[in-house]
């Protein structure tokens, strides 16, 4: 495999009213071909305003991509001009997002709309799109598809119309998806239904896919590397293993904590982490979780408020392994049954 | 990840056969009317279909079931913000969809809700002070000004919110504290049953515990009985001694936590409780999933049947030709409605 992405010290700012929000700060990740990366944090964290930066999506003023390289197939797309970056988007990368009434227009058919990028980036004519289109709904589980086709977006069910966005997303067979959320808005019933259906979908395309969620449970059977993002940075990251199951950054730890598990009963009480998720518009000089971090307070670590803590392997990992994480502590040997 | 000093307290000692509230058939239809001049009926929401069930002196019962399927409703039809179309509901043996006036508001001190959105139902333009104190107000308790804003004092303290704030303004405030401003005012008239829709939904996943742990807190205190209308199922079973399945408008199946949880009858909670993602990767690896195919169908035009053979796996014929099969013991304690369990 080979990298398919590769995203170094991305910096996002938007220049507000109110302020500076400092919604990104410092982000560095790689990607595989045919990867599944799970980005998980609670609202606020960076975690869409990272991805519309690489897709150069962000809206410009407020905001501003200060620094940054995002490599895409030896090309870095932040130095794209606009009319090229659109070339690239829907073709070579396709993002769905959390509502799909935001990328759909409610005035076109559903048909109008993925034929026309079908024209656009395929060449296609009205009969060979508009075939295409019908098969792309057929396989994302859309039923009399053809049918479908002239219909308006307010004619689908929630999870119909992120069907939908699947379909539209698929239909130029790009390299990478981006999912930003794309079944919170869902019931359980149906977030299950269109989990399997991506799944099943990335092998058939061999695509790579960038899932975004706050819900930690999503990505722990999709994912192949997850990353935990607070306060507009990546505090942890590793296969879904060594972050679930070898936790080592005190925020993963304390998140995770913090959750009921639907496989036991729940007779203890649930862990809480105090206070809550930082003001952006405030510059973090250290360490993003410092003002509620208990191991830091434990161990006394006063470097943590002023001194940001690098992205580096976790202590003694094994060897080839991608675990890493930002913190100044090592939890363990008897720091966590003190906190 | 500090332990908060209260120790764990899931060994409730609780009275069966004490029952804070008694739901029978309970019905609420919104009309559909058509027509602008002329007004007129052409048809029913049936957000609430005949739904019955006790809730017991001090428990925590839990009401989940997908979006639409009537847990709302159900909510605010118990306290009478809703008036049922049908059925019955007993608090403290007292009915109250006959009641009105001020007998309903002496019932209504006693019960109380807490929404999902903490700051859609809290008034902007009134201070912290002001939003806990009104049901006072409402209520003539506390006339002393002095001895009010004390009391009120005494509460936001108690849920965790800093009294030296009492004049500040919801937007001050950040999600969680807003939610604990919700329950200070819930809490403010001493009610015994309260009503929580759906309060963590909308919080972040670090405050949505610290907000649970105070509802527990507090439930241990005051004795108070919780109705807690969610759809995070594992939250559920954390915080719920009892839970009733929604689908529908119907309770399809209903018992203490643990036992549906590890024991699913009902095809609609089997595929619900499977479909829930465990933050573990091992887990999930082995997990079966059931899919259920479809979407919940309107709730105006239900289908004949049993409601859920629209996108039940396991349907046969009787399915399709009896009325909705009646909600039945299977286990002790617990309750299912469904042809092929019963
Ligand atoms: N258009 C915008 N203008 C100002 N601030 C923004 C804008 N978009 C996002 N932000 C801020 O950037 C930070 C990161 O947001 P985001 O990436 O959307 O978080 P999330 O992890 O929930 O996806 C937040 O503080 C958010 O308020
Ligand atoms: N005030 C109302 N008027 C008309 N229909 C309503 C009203 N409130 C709820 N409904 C409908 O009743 C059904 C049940 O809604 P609700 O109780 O809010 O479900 P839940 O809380 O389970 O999501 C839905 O179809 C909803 O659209
Ligand atoms: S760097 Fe310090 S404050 Fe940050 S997580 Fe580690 S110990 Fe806590
Ligand atoms: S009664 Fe029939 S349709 Fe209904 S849940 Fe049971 S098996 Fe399925
Ligand atoms: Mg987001
Ligand atoms: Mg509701």
């Amino acid at each position: 495999m080979s990298t398919l992405l590769d995203v170094k010290d991305l910096v996002v700012r938007f220049y507000t009213q109110e302020g500076t929000v400092y919604a990104v700060n410092g982000v560095s990740f790689e990607l595989e071909e045919g990867e599944t990366l799970g980005i998980v944090g609670e609202s606020g964290s960076g975690k869409s305003v990272s991805s519309l930066a690489l897709m150069g999506l962000i809206p410009s003023p407020p905001g501003k991509v200060e620094s940054g390289t995002v490599m895409f197939e030896g090309r870095d797309l932040l130095t794209l001009k606009p009319d090229q970056m659109r070339l690239i988007r829907g073709k070579e990368i396709a993002m769905i997002f959390q509502d799909p009434m935001t990328s759909l227009n409610p005035v076109l058919t559903i048909g109008t709309q993925i034929t026309e990028s079908l024209k656009l980036h395929e060449g296609m004519n009205t009969s060979q799109s508009r075939k295409r289109a019908a098969d792309l709904l057929d396989l994302v589980g859309i039923p009399d598809a053809y049918r479908r086709l002239d219909d308006y977006p307010h004619q689908f069910s929630g999870g119909m119309r992120q069907r939908v966005m699947i379909a539209m997303g698929l239909s130029c067979n790009p390299k990478l998806l981006i999912a930003d959320e794309p079944t919170t808005a869902l019931d359980v019933t149906i977030q299950a239904q269109i989990i399997e259906l991506v799944k099943q979908l990335k092998d058939e395309f061999n695509m790579a896919m960038i899932w975004i969620t706050h819900d930690l449970g999503v990505v722990a059977g999709i994912a192949d590397r997850i990353q935990v993002m607070y306060g507009g940075r990546i505090m942890e990251s590793g296969t879904s293993h060594e972050v679930f199951r070898d936790s080592r950054h005190p925020y993963t730890v304390g998140l995770l904590g913090s959750l009921p598990r639907l496989d036991s009963s729940g007779e203890e009480k649930l862990t809480q982490i105090e206070g809550s998720p930082p003001d952006m518009r405030n510059e973090p000089a250290g360490c993003p979780f410092a003002p509620r971090c208990d191991v830091r307070e434990y161990l006394q670590l006063e470097k943590c408020w002023d001194q940001r803590p690098p992205l580096e392997s976790v202590p003694d990992v094994d060897g080839g392994s991608m675990h890493i994480m930002s913190c100044w502590a090592d939890i363990r040997e008897g720091v966590l049954e003190n906190v | 990840m500090s332990s908060p000093a209260m120790a764990v307290d899931k060994q409730k000692v609780l009275d069966e056969n004490d029952h804070i509230l008694e739901v029978s058939d309970l019905k609420k239809h919104f009309p559909i009317s058509s027509g602008i001049v002329f007004q007129r009926q052409v048809g029913a929401v049936r957000a609430v279909d005949g739904v019955s069930f006790n809730v017991v002196r001090g428990e925590t019962l839990g009401l989940v079931g997908e979006s639409g399927c009537g847990k709302s409703t159900t909510g605010r039809t118990i306290l009478q913000l809703y008036r049922p179309t049908e059925g019955s509901v007993k608090f403290e043996g007292q009915e109250l969809s006959t009641m009105t006036g001020n007998d309903l508001r002496q019932m209504r001190r006693r019960m109380q809700i807490i929404f999902q959105d903490p700051f859609a139902s809290l008034n902007p333009r009134m201070t912290v002070g002001s939003i806990v104190s009104e049901p006072l107000q409402i209520h003539n308790m506390y006339a002393n000004k002095k001895e009010r804003q004390q009391y009120v004092e005494q509460l936001m303290e108690r849920v965790g919110l800093n009294p030296y704030f009492i004049n500040r303004y919801p937007h001050e405030f950040s999600g969680g504290q807003r939610q604990r401003i919700g329950i200070a005012r819930a809490l403010a008239l001493q009610p015994s049953f309260i009503v929580a829709d759906e309060p963590i939904s909308a919080l972040d996943v670090s405050i949505q515990a610290q907000v649970v742990n105070l509802m527990e807190e507090l439930q241990d205190e005051l004795g108070l009985t919780y109705l807690f209308i969610a759809h995070d199922l594992s939250m559920v079973r954390h915080i719920c001694d009892r839970v009733a399945v929604m689908y529908l408008g119907k309770i399809v199946e209903l018992g203490p936590v643990d036992e549906v949880y590890d024991n699913p009858q009902h095809p609609y909670t089997q595929a619900l409780l499977s479909a829930v993602p465990v933050p573990d990767p091992v887990v999930e690896e082995d997990r079966q999933r059931i899919i259920i195919s479809g979407d919940l169908p309107n709730p105006s035009n239900p289908p004949t049947g049993c409601n859920f053979n629209t996108r039940c796996p396991v349907a046969f014929d009787l399915c399709y030709q009896e009325p909705d099969p009646p909600l039945i013991e299977v286990r002790p304690k617990h309750f299912v409605s469904c042809h092929r369990v019963t």
